[in-house]
């Protein structure tokens, strides 16, 4: 039996023979559809120095030549030895502050850049420690896609489930599990199924579905850019490098047209123009739109942009919008589209990445930012997630590297999305007035009416459904958003329908 | 009152074949940056090298407040050393699309006579550029300043944040950068504290020169290869047409086709041998490059780490 790297709907194959890791790489109509997408992809790599994640990166800079000779004599000369190889130090290479190559550490986001001829890549590099939770969610706000670094002798560790823990709270919905260090195991294809499978349920419970997993050896350079065939002939799916050059960059989620105005541009009487980067959706002269926190209403009459006035703009663009009427409008405000508006309120809930040694004290006012907007807040810390079991647990306060839940209370309207909806109009950070410094990342997942909140928290629902269909729910987006409110036993259906039965007797 | 802007905009412009969406979504997260950090701060400057990363920091600035004017000024830090081209160049810019030019050098080169050939490049770099810089930053009073660094540059660069915070004489401190996500800047500063703000960090060369291309960008005509004359001195090839370059014992003028990859003072930038006199032979000559880009710069030699140290410092 041949094993590929999967990359398919975890349902599709969960309840059938759970010892194949089935393939069907990724779709090849979303292939095509992203082939003359040239737009530079973000990833984020997460492993520790064990695991070969300096090698890894060096390894993708080196084969796709990003590296020069001038910089490779350099690391020779400070390194002073080359591996087996005759390839430079990696590490050398990444580690680019003085301070870090002095304690032999990564301590900071880094942030990479290779490109193949079909399109150019920026990668963040952070560090694998735990105590370094707030490297990687600031890595993994951009991130299109997550690579998993494990050591083929250790298989998941307990970091494993923390990264893509991690990596799925900030949006990233594309993982490649990269099993490294394959060539330490003799190329066994059994140990690359098992890890393969592991990881597989445990990314499923977080609601995740594009995973691709890899057999590489990242120092020999195999299945990296070049493939491995020659010592694992077993493997037939992509290298690391293919993934990449078909994943999906992720923008412009479809809600309705978001414009967060940066600035007003008045550079005479007779024009004013509003300045800003499209959050979500499109715009065409003619379409009515609201500005938000006012709720006028007015109609596009011209995008302005240097080269032409456009006839149209999309998510991503900065424009200069024109209005057919005078409105009162300034930096913070939102224009967005009619149909689809964004929610706006007074309270929000929120999840979020405590930053800073203080931590995220209840009750103290912060500011906060979002889009151009920047508005005073009030934090009240209700959980926090307990990276080792996965649960969430009630908390107080947040202390640094901390994940927590969070009420938000505004003076003035506040104007978000949910971050599943749109992560552009859904993030957030939080600033410290005392010391100016960014303290908290965070994401919107709901607006809290004033009665009480969206849920009703104690209504519960116990279902026993088949193991396969059960996969399928876990699997969905919405599941994965609340993911933590649920309570999942696997038993067998004997089992299940006593259960049942004792509840109704 | 109707927005119209017939008055302002431009008719017609003459339509190119669009951006390909690389440069494109790299484009419009510099102008994102520049429109940011306008709103946000109160004076502004960008530095100016006249560079050809310089070069598309302009054309940046200038769509992204289009149809304004740019809303700051230029800032050229001067050591009166740069190539002569460079200047003129610079002046026919600011001519060309009237914009505000800042130009300090600092006053202690003449005085104590700080040449690149009387003192090391580490200690000429010093004086001339990152106290130059401190100077004229504190000067100007300005609480943001915008450069054309780009995170693949070099190894200390890739840690640099978009919004760069520096303390207020001007120092960086790598090990307590505020955390950046997402794409929202963070830029609320103390009085006499500052920023450096760099819309290119996510540029490699190779996109600086294919949008110069797209764009159809002017650059400084040392980029091109032509015949020029030059010496030999500690392995790079120097420019020999300023009156002020004293050849040594043992040094002779020399002729051929050489260009340059970057562009600094001239006695301690180096040439290389290129035919490469289009944009298109200079894209192709840097896709099989094998050397980065700051091969040629003296300043980067001296040791390893030598750029973080300036940094910390105040230097760019």
């Amino acid at each position: 039996m041949s094993s590929t790297g999967f990359a398919q709907s975890a349902s599709s194959d969960a309840a059938s023979n759970a010892t194949t890791a089935e393939i069907t790489a990724f779709p090849a109509s979303d292939a095509q559809r992203h082939l003359r997408d040239t737009r530079p992809l973000r990833l984020i790599t997460c492993g520790s120095v064990d695991d070969g994640k300096s090698t890894l990166i060096g390894r993708l800079l080196w084969d796709t030549k990003a590296v020069k000779e001038d910089q490779a004599v350099t690391l020779r000369r400070d390194s002073g030895q080359q591996n087996d190889l005759g390839l430079p130090d990696f590490a050398l290479l990444l580690d680019g502050l003085q301070a870090e190559r002095e304690q032999g550490i990564t301590i900071d986001v880094a942030y990479r850049y290779f490109s193949t001829d079909k399109r150019s890549f920026i990668v963040a590099d952070t560090p694998g420690h735990e105590q370094y939770t707030r490297n990687m969610a600031t890595g993994a706000s951009t991130a299109d896609l997550a690579v998993l670094l494990v050591d083929a002798r250790a298989g998941l560790l307990e970091q494993t489930r923390r990264h893509a823990t991690i990596a799925t709270l900030m949006g990233i919905r594309q993982f490649v599990l990269a099993i490294n260090k394959i060539d330490l195991v003799g190329y066994d294809q059994a140990r690359f199924d098992a890890i393969a499978r592991e990881f597989r349920e445990l990314a499923v419970s977080l609601g995740v579905r594009q995973i691709t997993a890899i057999p590489m050896s990242a120092l020999k350079g195999e299945n990296v850019v070049l493939d491995g065939r020659a010592s694992m002939p077993w493997y037939e799916g992509p290298t690391l490098v293919e993934v990449l050059e078909q994943a999906t960059v992720r923008s412009g989620q479809t809600v309705g047209f978001r414009l967060p105005v940066q600035r007003v541009s008045r550079p005479g009487e007779s024009f004013r123009g509003y300045q800003g980067t499209v959050a979500g959706g499109s715009v065409k002269p003619g379409d009515s739109v609201v500005i938000l926190p006012s709720g006028m209403v007015a109609n596009v009459a011209k995008i302005v942009t240097f080269d032409l006035v456009r006839n149209a703009a999309v998510s991503g663009d900065a424009v200069t919008l024109v209005l057919d009427r005078q409105v009162d409008i300034s930096r913070g405000d939102m224009i967005v589209s009619l149909e689809g508006q964004p929610q706006m309120g007074l309270h929000f809930d929120a999840q979020l990445v405590a930053l800073q040694a203080e931590g995220i004290q209840p009750n103290k006012r912060y500011w906060l930012k979002s889009g151009t907007r920047r508005q005073r807040v009030t934090v009240q810390p209700v959980q926090k997630l307990d990276l080792q079991s996965g649960k969430w647990v009630a908390a107080e306060a947040l202390a640094m590297n901390a994940i927590g839940k969070v009420h938000l209370a505004f003076d003035e309207q506040a104007i978000f999305d949910a971050y599943e909806a749109n992560r552009a109009t859904g993030a957030f950070i939080l600033i410290d007035p005392d010391t100016n410094n960014t303290v908290a990342g965070g994401m919107i997942t709901a607006k809290r009416s004033s009665l009480g909140g969206l849920h009703q928290e104690d209504a519960r629902v116990i279902l026993s459904l088949p193991a396969d269909l059960a996969e399928e729910i876990l699997a969905s987006a919405a599941f994965a958003a609340r993911r933590e409110e649920v309570d999942i036993r696997r038993v067998t259906a004997a089992k299940a329908a006593a259960l049942l039965g004792d509840l109704d007797g | 009152m109707q927005g119209t802007a017939h008055d302002i905009l431009p008719a017609e412009r003459p339509t190119k074949a669009p951006l390909d969406p690389h440069l494109k979504a790299l484009e419009n997260e510099a102008i994102h940056i520049f429109r940011e950090v306008a709103a946000e701060f109160e004076r502004p400057v960008m530095l100016y090298s006249v560079g050809k990363d310089s070069s598309v920091l302009l054309h940046l600035a200038r769509k992204a407040f289009f149809p304004g004017r740019v809303p700051f000024p230029l800032l050229h830090v001067n050591t009166g050393w740069k190539f002569s081209e460079m200047i003129a160049f610079r002046d026919e810019m600011v001519r060309r699309y009237d914009l505000d030019l800042v130009e300090h050098i600092n006053p202690r080169g003449a005085a104590e006579n700080i040449t690149p050939f009387t003192h090391g490049s580490s200690f000429y770099t010093d004086v001339m550029k990152t106290e130059a810089l401190r100077h004229a930053l504190d000067a100007g009073k300005y609480d943001a300043a915008f450069g054309g660094a780009r995170r693949d540059e070099e190894a200390s660069r890739a840690k640099e944040r978009i919004y760069s915070f520096r303390t207020p004489d001007h120092r960086w401190d790598p090990r307590n950068q505020r955390p950046e996500l997402w794409n929202i800047y963070n830029g609320m500063i103390r009085k006499g504290e500052s920023v450096r703000a760099f819309p290119l960090s996510n540029w490699t060369e190779v996109d600086i020169w294919r949008y110069i291309q797209a764009e159809e960008i002017p650059i400084v005509p040392l980029y091109f290869a032509k015949k020029r004359p030059f010496v030999e001195r500690d392995g790079m090839m120097i420019l020999a047409e300023d009156p002020r370059l004293e050849l040594k014992a043992g040094e002779e003028r020399q002729e051929d086709v050489i260009r340059f990859r970057t562009l600094g003072c001239f006695p301690l930038t180096g040439a290389i041998r290129s035919t490469a006199s289009t944009l298109d032979e200079i894209i192709a000559e840097l896709e099989t490059a094998t050397v980065s880009e700051r091969q040629g710069r003296a300043i980067d030699r001296d040791q390893s780490g030598s750029m973080e140290k300036k940094k910390r410092e105040g230097y760019f």
